[in-house]
């Protein structure tokens, strides 16, 4: 097994951290540019994907142990959630069943193959349920895999930035907006500027993450 | 000691949720199902808030490096997003802001209903 890939991973993401820590912008997003940046030493270095991740998929079997560790912010910020079970809900079947239909509707509209829409309807949820889904209904999963990340780094991205430009201060629906839009990396953007946003943005990853693999296999029939 | 009696049962919990999700036939993965798990023993209080929040809170925070590696797998798939650029990019950034506008919005609608 070669050390190359984790390697190249920790030491591109550290230094675009620092970067970012200094800029602050959104341009300077240090998980698409260390993305950005191992494609192109891997294309100009003519190595494979699959020599890359011998080593990097440790980071990537992580997520397994990190999704479930969002039981603890959850736990924490469980008298609050109880308190608004109810947007809870109500706030991830309609996001849940929004982002399965736009992302359907807008990629067949612009002329997207059927490959490419049964790939992108479940790239809102996290990477795991999103393979598996894709799977089911006959999408790609390493596509899906892809659109998943993209998804998740323009909540990374732009996320409380967005809040702000539409006007929304409570805590719960930025939260909740995070999570069901994008995933785990909306919620580790989140999540380390406000504790109960992050726990809410988690929890309603999970839960949309439930939603989906239950509701989108069915929804696709009759689409 | 300590870190492993976090990590053990964070894993623990992780390798119950595959276990149930592949022998149930689910369509929910196992994390996920480890999550809720490890929340419904968080709150009868199998497990304490103690024993798992140090390195539960360490994996969280830096969850964002994990998605690098699937991220690259990007290059795998150059020609076909090439070719498909209007509709993926299209269908991303559109589905994304709706989404995350509307679900913002209906909570926000929900929440000042209440006051």
């Amino acid at each position: 097994m070669n050390p190359y890939g984790i390697t190249l991973t920790l030491v591109v993401f550290y230094l675009f951290s620092e970067l970012h820590a200094r800029k602050k912008a959104f341009y300077t997003n240090p998980v698409l540019l260390s993305i950005a940046t191992i494609a192109a030493v891997l294309r100009l270095g003519g190595f494979s994907y699959d020599s890359y991740m011998e080593s990097a998929v440790f980071l990537k079997f992580l997520l397994g142990p990190a999704v479930v560790s969002l039981a603890v912010p959850v736990y924490k910020g469980r008298e609050t959630i109880k308190a608004y079970a109810r947007e809870i809900a109500l706030g991830t079947t309609v996001g849940g069943t929004v982002a399965i239909l736009s992302a359907f509707y807008v990629a067949k509209l612009l002329g997207g193959s059927e490959e490419v829409i049964l790939s992108m309807a479940p790239k809102s949820v996290t990477t795991a349920i999103a393979i598996g889904v894709s799977e089911k209904i006959g999408g790609i999963p390493v596509l899906t895999a892809v659109l998943v990340v993209l998804t998740g780094l323009l909540g990374n991205a732009f996320a409380p930035e967005l809040l702000n430009v539409i006007k929304v201060q409570d805590r719960i629906a930025r939260g909740l907006a995070t999570g069901v839009s994008s995933h785990g990396l909306g919620t580790a953007r989140i999540i380390t500027e406000d504790e109960l946003a992050g726990a809410v943005s988690g929890l309603a990853m999970a839960l949309n993450g439930v939603f989906t693999a239950l509701v989108l296999p069915y929804l696709i029939e009759i689409l | 000691m300590k870190p492993y009696r976090g990590l053990a049962i964070i894993f623990g919990f992780y390798a119950i949720g595959e276990l149930t999700s592949s022998a149930l036939d689910l369509p929910v993965p196992g994390s996920v199902l480890g999550m809720l798990f490890l929340l419904g023993a968080l709150l009868s209080g199998a497990v304490k808030l103690e024993w798992v929040e140090g390195e539960a809170e360490f994996l969280v925070r830096n969850m964002s490096v994990m998605f690098i590696p699937p991220g690259v797998g990007i290059i795998t798939y150059t020609a076909l997003i090439r070719s498909q650029a209007v509709p993926i990019l299209g269908a991303l950034i559109i589905s994304f802001l709706v989404t995350f506008a509307i679900t913002a919005k209906t909570v926000e609608f929900l929440r000042r209903g209440r006051e």
